[in-house]
């Protein structure tokens, strides 16, 4: 499933998009960005409620599909701006991790 | 310039995971019995017990900094100092604005005792000291700097709280001038890792939360004393910390 098929299913709201077309495949949750540098695998949908900086960082490095924030977690303008500019893809939505990852669980991703 | 023996981060009975027996008194008795020099109370999100403490402090002739470790919005410890007590208590007035009122569950957390200068028990801090407060960590130093204060992330090499355990790494901002580890043994390990440490100043502090936690003296300052007053040390010191000696 790609980034723009997912963000449809769920409703989620765009806050960067660089690639549309990116395949997503498998999900990880966690805001503790240490634990997910070593754990989230490439072209996963990573949620979480964490919107310092550093999580464009840690979206580069682990090379997930795109970031999901939850329970209505918004970015800071300087950090909108610098995932765009690493083309990571963002979204918001106000639904918990729990919730959007039972719906994802039903996509079978 | 002389040695300043120092312990800038402890904890004492208001802090509901510090032992009880972290009382004003003892604090200051086995800071001193350690040849301590300058130690700050830095208890979690409150400064209530500094009063206290720089009133034992100057029993025992140690120089007392007051302090809070903050939690900030992301769950990172944030070590804060204050030049003066005034400074220190207007800023736990605004903290205690800032914080996420939870009751304090005394059989799960602990105690949470505000003391007098005898370590009489005068109040008890109702809500939850512990846990997040509503500012973010840039909201934090604009903060800490109106009241004359400096702040650094508390044990970056810990696991629970660190800044780096949070975050993976510094964030381009705030920018820290100095960064606190728990463990010296563990600083060349981590600026190979994290080359932004390479620029900070590293200060070595127990985190004691109780009393064997209060660890003979080893790291020191070397501070221009003269003409000697516990307030020109004081002074000298945060000029050091905030970067203003070369």
């Amino acid at each position: 499933m790609t980034v723009h098929d997912l963000a449809e299913k769920l409703a989620l709201r765009p806050l960067s998009v660089s690639d549309e077309e990116r395949e997503c495949s498998g999900v990880y949750i966690g805001d503790l960005l240490s634990w997910v540098m070593g754990r989230a695998s490439c072209d996963n949908v990573w949620i979480t409620i964490m919107s310092n900086i550093n999580i464009v960082a840690v979206a580069s490095l682990a090379d997930v599909a795109c970031i999901v924030l939850a329970e209505g977690v918004t970015l800071e303008e300087n950090v909108r701006t610098t995932a765009e500019q690493k083309g990571i893809n963002v979204f918001t939505t106000e639904k918990t991790a729990y919730e959007i990852a039972a719906e994802l669980a039903l996509l079978d991703l | 310039m002389n040695r300043y023996y120092y312990d800038l981060h402890l904890h004492s009975c208001l802090s509901p995971c510090a032992d009880n027996d972290m009382t004003p008194n003892n604090i200051a008795g086995m800071a001193a019995l350690a040849g301590l020099n300058i130690v700050a109370l830095t208890d979690h999100n409150s400064s209530r017990n500094c009063p206290a403490f720089f009133a034992a402090a100057k029993k025992q002739g140690i120089i007392p900094i007051a302090g809070m470790e903050l939690t900030t919005a992301e769950d990172i410890h944030i070590v804060c100092l204050f030049e003066s007590l005034t400074d220190a208590l207007a800023f736990n007035d605004v903290i205690d604005t800032k914080r996420v009122r939870i009751p304090n569950r005394v059989d799960i957390f602990g105690d949470q005792w505000i003391m007098d200068e005898n370590d009489s028990v005068v109040a008890s801090e109702a809500d939850l000291l512990s846990n997040a407060t509503t500012l973010t960590l840039d909201d934090v130093p604009p903060l800490v700097h109106k009241h004359s204060g400096i702040c650094y992330p508390a044990h970056v090499d810990r696991e629970a709280n660190g800044l780096i355990a949070t975050l993976g790494t510094f964030p381009i901002s705030p920018v820290f001038g100095v960064s606190e580890f728990h463990d010296e043994d563990k600083v060349e390990a981590y600026r190979k890792l994290h080359p932004k440490l390479n620029e900070m100043r590293i200060v070595i502090s127990s985190d004691a939360h109780y009393l064997w936690d209060i660890r003979d003296k080893k790291h020191y300052f070397e501070l221009d004393d003269e003409p000697y007053s516990s307030d020109r040390v004081r002074r000298e010191m945060f000029r050091m910390l905030k970067g203003e000696l070369s």
